[in-house]
Parts: C-alpha cells; structure tokens; sequence
C-alpha cells in the first residue's frame, strides 16, 4: 500500500530548476534510500514532502490523500534535520516529548512513551540531561527519537548519519535500520553514501531514477 | 580574559612595556575620572550627609507622584519598545530583500539622534491635543529605542537556524505556536538584554521628558534639575540625584541576574536568510519594509515641515532669521543661533579632543597594565551608568569655589561631554586592542624593535581607525548632549540643545518654527559624523561596540 506519492514535482530557485518532475512512491514499512551527491536537491525533495518548502508545481499524497496545500503541522511527517536542531532550551525529555505535547497526549501517557522511546534509542535515563551536554552520536539518537515519539505515518531522514566518525558512524547505522523496523516505520532517508543507503534500505534510488528522461 | 589569548601582561619582561610607561598610561585618565567624576559624587554624597535633607527631600509632598511617574512611563515605555521592535527586528534579521541593509541603518538612526531632536521631531509631528502628554513621552521613547531591539533581538533572531522552527513545525506546532515554543524561549535573554537597556534609559530619561512632559510629567531625573536650577533645592536634587543612583544599581543587580538565569548556550553562527519566494510573501515584505521606513522617517519629515510651515503657512522666516535680529518686529527671539552653533561646535571640537585622549590612554591602559588596568576598565564605564544630569550636577555644586571655581569656564561644558563621551571611545578601541594578536608584537621584538618601538608600531599603529570611529561618537554624544550641558553652560555659551529645549518653550509659532530649524541643523550634523562611523566601523569588526546615547 503506498503511503507516500510524490507526483511531478518542481522546484526553481530563480532560474535553476532544482526538481523537476519528481515522481516517487514509497510503500508502507518501506525504507527507501534517496541517494546523490550534495547539492543535488535530495534535502529540497524532503522539504517539499514535508512541507517547509512550497513547490513550483506538482503535488505530494499521504495516504492517498492530497496533502500539497496543508502546512508542516498538519501533515504529521516526522524530519530527522541533518544537524539535528533540538531545541536548546529544553531538556531530553522535552525534546521528545515536543511533538506528543502538539498532539495533546496526556502527561502520564507522554512520559511512558518518551521512556519507552530513549529505551529503543539506547540512551535510556537521559530525560533529564540538557540537550547541549550531548555528544554528536547521542544527539543524533534524540532527534531520531523525537521524529519517531508522535508515531508519524512517514519519516523523512535528511542525512542522519553525517558528521560521525567512522565507528560511531556504522554503530548507528546499524541502530538505525533497527529501530526503523523494530517501529514499523515508513521511511524516506536522504544520503551522499551509497553504502550507508544498502546497508538500512530495502530500496536505493537517485534523483534521476525519479526524474523523467533522467538528468 | 580568554585564557587563549595571552594579554599583554603576561608577556616575558623583554616584550611587556616598561612599568613606567605602564604607570604613565593609568595615570592620565585615572586623574581625569577623579577630579570630574568622583570628586563631584563625593561632593554630591556630602551635600545629603550635610544635613537632614533626606528627611526633608522625602518630608515634601509631590515626590511620590514623581518616583511613581518615572517608573511607570519607563516600564510602559519598556513593554511598548519590545512589542513594536519585534517586527522590524524580525523583518531584517530573518528575510533577505533590496535595501535590508539601509534598513537597518535607518532603523538605528533615531537612537543616536540628540534627545531634543526627538523631542521636537514629536512636538511637530503629533497633533497638539497629544503633544504634552505621557502619550507622547512613550511614544517618542519608543522611536528612540525600536533600534535597541533591532541590534540585539535582531542581532541573535538572525543567527537562530530557521530549522529549528521548522523542527517544530513538522512535529506539529503552528505558526504562532511554534514561535510561542522556541522562538520567544531562544530570544528571551536578548529580550532581556534589550528590555533592560530601554529600561535604564527611559528611567533616566530628560530631554525627551522635559520637552514632552509638561508641567505636570515630571521624572526623577527632571526633577532633580528643576531642583537644582529653579528651586535652588541643591540637598533636595543630591537626594534625588542619589536616590536614582541606588534604584539604577538595584534595575542593573535584577536585570544581571535574570540574564544569567534566562541564558542558554545555543552555538550561534550567521545563518543566510531566505529571499520572500511566492509573490505574496514578496509583497508582504516589500510593504512591511517600506511601513518600517515611513514610521522612522515620519517624525523627522514633520520636524523639517515644521521649519517651513510656522502657523500653518509656508514661511522660510525661520531659515531667513537664523543669523539674527528680531523674528519680526518687536518680537525678538531672544536667542543667538548661529552663536548656538558656533558654541556647540566648539564644545564638541574640544570634548572630542579631551574624551580621544583620555580615552584612548585608559584602552591602552586597560590593555596592557596590571591590577590599575582593570580599576581603569570598570571606571572608565561608569559615567555610562550614570545619569548625564546628575553628572552636570555633581559638576555644577564641586567646581563652584576657588580654587575650583570653574562654573564660569565655557570649557566645564566640554569637560562634562567628554566624560560622557569616554566610555564610547573606550569601547571602540578596547576590542581591537583586545584582538590583535600578541605574536605581532613578538614578531617586533624579534626583529630587532624594543618594547616601546614594538609597542609604537604595532599597537599604535592598529589604533588609527578605532580612533577615528571613537572621535565620531564623542562628537555626536557631545553635539546631542543635553542632560549634563542644563547645568554646565553658561549664558552667551548656549548650546543648540539647550537654546532648541528654551524655543520650544516659548509660546508661538516662530519660536516653534525656529526650533525646528535648528533641530534640522543638529539632526543633520548628528547624522553627518555618524555616517563617518558606519563608513569607518565597516571593514573591521572590532568598533563600535558601544552604541548607546545620553539624554
């Protein structure tokens, strides 16, 4: 069943067009690797499809519905930032906690799902640490948890893994293609490394796979 | 001090100064702040230790209403500067668009205007059911200090990632909820930072006050000069004068601590903001940006009109009449302008001379003395906490017996400029003296130049353009000061301010007219000088850190 479809979708950015005619499905419990080289317009497919970014032309479907004109709020499509941006004055806990409180979850509820989500990250007991104590592979895992604590429908990750060195960066590799289908999750990740996208994807495509007549 | 960047004091005995030259540079401008700074608060704490005048001071009825009035209409003036700042600040800090860089500078320009600039920009601008009224106070105070919000609330919004936002808003946060949940919460120490600067200069603010207000709007700071010059009540304004002090001290303890508790470590870095893409955020933008304009030109357009248009009729009177003689016959203005700014040029000529020398002496002081260094850096800063009336008056009360007798002296007024005008060029130098790096100084030695020749060349040498950017400022505080020149000048040596402040309190169009006219004048000036420090404080970005103004 196919919970994301990107159809025809353009961007320009003055006169560069950055996308044009994206097409891209992705199935429910997929993970699908978007991979190219920066600057290619991966990250701008993902704000697109998340709504930060207004297309040109083209439309973007969730569960077969038309989501194109609905802000980011409304859509509920979770975003892994490549440089994570938590929210500074918050600590761990309501970091991850944010977007349960969006959705008016009930306190007991949030504080079971957020313990239940540091478990699944491998940082349990860290609530209540200021996010700007984390190491970079730590904050990695909070903002993964924070995207993933609302439950979303789709997952965007915009290159989760870069700016690791190399053993932490194959640990959370690995965690991280875990934890995706230990959760079930429909997920779209965006990355330059091609082996990085075989070793979590059960997909891998490029821009120009998505793009008609290629690039 | 940044432990990486080794102060000169900690230099080897063969590249450090010589200990009498060190000596030499603290003692300059410590004598300076001691004989016109702290001798005259001295003089003003043994003027209320004299007698029971605290209890008479307090004893008198009318002071409460005073207290009450200056701290209300600052705290009003504080709330209204914040609210209406957002906007401009979020407008050039967070989009990208043709002329955002003059908007900044317009934005910043009413800040450094002279307060009776403002004050008559106001008296022409609001109709005159409005003109002296607590209204007019606030809004004037908060033309005055839109720009503090827009340099430092401005000044981190444009480093916070937009990301960050947008973090919120895919985790479900609206727009308004999103701002209320990490925006407002990321600002808050510069909210801060800008809320208690608007406050402190509201709470001591004169010129503004004294040709707005009235009667019957009268500050603690106004106060004390309608004591000391009207009443003749000089143990009654000493109170007052000292009264104001402490509260200061007491706004700056709260407003530190709240700062130290609201800070958040957030590793800010420049972030490009986004040109408006869609055509309705472009219109959105463009129609944000030319509004923000207007309201900033607004007073001052009105100030210009009123110069030409005494009595509702187009008259160039004002401009014809600026030499001399009577307005028209038998109305003689009573005022000498062109002696005004004559007067005014050459106080600021020789303040700029005074507060370039000393100032720069106490930088390099700061810079490469021991324990006086930092005695110096904390002294040279407080005639910028306090207020410029009490200032002129301490001045006025101790130089008023001989040997001291100075009150007759033209030049006390420019002594009491440059004082004020001190910390401006400390804080222009002290950060370009802080960044050089030491090891070009240990290239000198190296090649053959000793401490002094090292110092000479490097040192000196780097010093010319903080310099200059420092004269500029001394020269605007000094053109614009109001507060302390009430006290120190003396008939036939009028100031503009001071003879724009006396045509404004006349009756009758001409005056008014007049008084405009010469606003024209000094705002011109003002601004002239201040386009040298944006020309100068470019390149390097070490300048110009303190920008901040005097009533």
């Amino acid at each position: 069943m196919v919970v994301l479809d990107v159809r025809d979708v353009v961007v320009r950015f003055g006169s560069r067009t950055v996308l044009d005619r994206v097409r891209l499905t992705v199935d429910r419990h997929e993970i699908v690797a978007l991979q190219g080289p920066s600057g290619s317009g991966k990250s701008t497919l993902l704000r697109v499809i998340a709504g930060l970014l207004p297309p040109d032309g083209g439309t973007v479907h969730l569960d077969g519905r038309d989501v194109t004109p609905l802000p980011p709020h409304r859509r509920g499509i979770g975003l892994v930032f490549q440089d994570d941006q938590l929210f500074p004055h918050l600590d761990v806990e309501a970091n991850v906690a944010f977007g349960l409180r969006m959705q008016r979850v009930p306190a007991a509820e949030r504080r079971r799902r957020v313990d239940e989500l540091l478990e699944l990250v491998g940082l349990d007991g860290f609530g209540s640490r200021s996010v700007t104590s984390l190491s970079g592979g730590e904050a990695k895992r909070i903002a993964l948890a924070r995207s993933l604590a609302p439950a979303p429908p789709l997952l965007l990750l915009d290159e989760p893994l870069t700016g690791l060195d190399a053993a932490l960066h194959d640990r959370l590799a690995a965690d991280l293609g875990r934890v995706l289908r230990a959760t079930g999750t429909t997920a779209l990740m965006v990355t330059h490394d091609g082996a990085e996208a075989v070793a979590i994807a059960d997909r891998v495509v490029t821009l120009d796979d998505l793009t008609p007549g290629g690039r | 001090m940044d432990p990486d960047r080794p102060s000169l004091t900690r230099l080897p005995a063969g590249i450090a100064l010589p200990v009498a030259a060190r000596v030499a540079l603290v003692v300059v401008p410590s004598s300076f702040l001691a004989v016109f700074y702290v001798w005259p608060f001295l003089g003003l704490v043994a003027e209320v230790v004299d007698g029971s005048a605290i209890a008479d001071t307090f004893g008198r009825p009318g002071l409460g209403r005073v207290m009450w009035f200056t701290c209300w209409q600052a705290v009003l003036s504080t709330a209204a500067t914040l609210v209406v700042g957002l906007g401009p600040a979020y407008l050039v800090a967070r989009w990208e668009f043709p002329g955002r860089r003059l908007l900044t500078a317009l934005l910043t320009v009413p800040f450094l205007l002279p307060t009776v600039v403002v004050g008559a920009a106001f008296i022409a601008l609001l109709p005159d059911a409005l003109e002296t009224s607590a209204v007019a106070i606030v809004i004037a105070h908060v033309f005055f200090n839109v720009a503090v919000v827009v340099r430092v609330v401005g000044g981190v919004w444009s480093q916070l990632p937009a990301d960050l936002v947008a973090a919120a808003r895919v985790l479900g946060a609206g727009p308004w909820r999103a701002t209320r949940e990490v925006t407002l919460p990321l600002l808050r120490p510069a909210l801060v930072a800008a809320g208690s600067i608007a406050f402190l200069f509201t709470f001591t603010s004169f010129g503004v006050v004294q040709i707005l207000g009235g009667p019957t709007r009268v500050t603690i700071e106004v106060e004390i000069a309608r004591r000391a010059t009207q009443l003749g009540d000089v143990s009654g304004a000493a109170v007052l004068s000292l009264v104001q002090l402490a509260l200061l001290a007491v706004v700056v303890g709260v407003t530190v601590r709240t700062q130290r508790r609201a800070s958040v470590s957030i590793g800010l870095h420049a972030q490009a903001s986004p040109r408006p893409r869609t055509r309705r955020t472009r219109l959105a933008v463009g129609a944000a940006a030319v509004t923000v304009a207007a309201l900033v030109v607004a007073p001052l357009a009105a100030l210009a009109l009123s110069s030409v248009r005494p009595g509702g009729r187009w008259s160039l009177t004002a401009w014809r009449t600026f030499g001399d003689g009577p307005a028209r016959p038998g109305a003689d203005l009573g005022v000498d302008a062109i002696g005004a700014v004559v007067a005014s040029l050459r106080a600021a000529a020789l303040a700029t001379a005074l507060a370039v020398a000393i100032g720069t002496l106490a930088a390099l002081a700061v810079s490469s003395a021991r324990r006086g260094g930092r005695l110096l850096d904390v002294g040279s800063m407080l005639p910028l906490g306090t207020s410029a009336v009490t200032i002129g008056f301490g001045m006025l009360i101790t130089f008023d017996r001989a040997p001291v007798d100075w009150r007759g002296e033209p030049w006390l007024v420019a002594v009491g400029h440059a004082l004020v005008a001190v910390p401006f060029v400390v804080r222009a130098i002290l950060p370009v003296l802080r960044a050089r790096p030491v090891g070009w100084r240990e290239a000198a030695a190296t090649l053959g130049a000793s401490p002094l020749r090292a110092w000479w060349e490097i040192d000196v040498r780097l010093l010319r353009r903080p310099v200059l950017v420092g004269a500029c400022f001394a020269t605007a505080v000094s053109l614009g000061e109001f507060g302390a020149t009430t006290f120190l000048s003396r008939t036939g040596h009028e100031t503009l301010p001071v003879v724009i402040a006396r045509l404004l309190g006349r009756a009758g169009d001409v005056p008014r007219a007049q008084a405009s006219a010469l606003a024209v004048v000094l705002a011109a000036v003002t601004t002239i000088v201040l386009v040298g420090v944006e020309l100068l404080d470019r390149p390097t970005d070490g300048g110009g850190g303190g920008r901040a103004r005097r009533s």
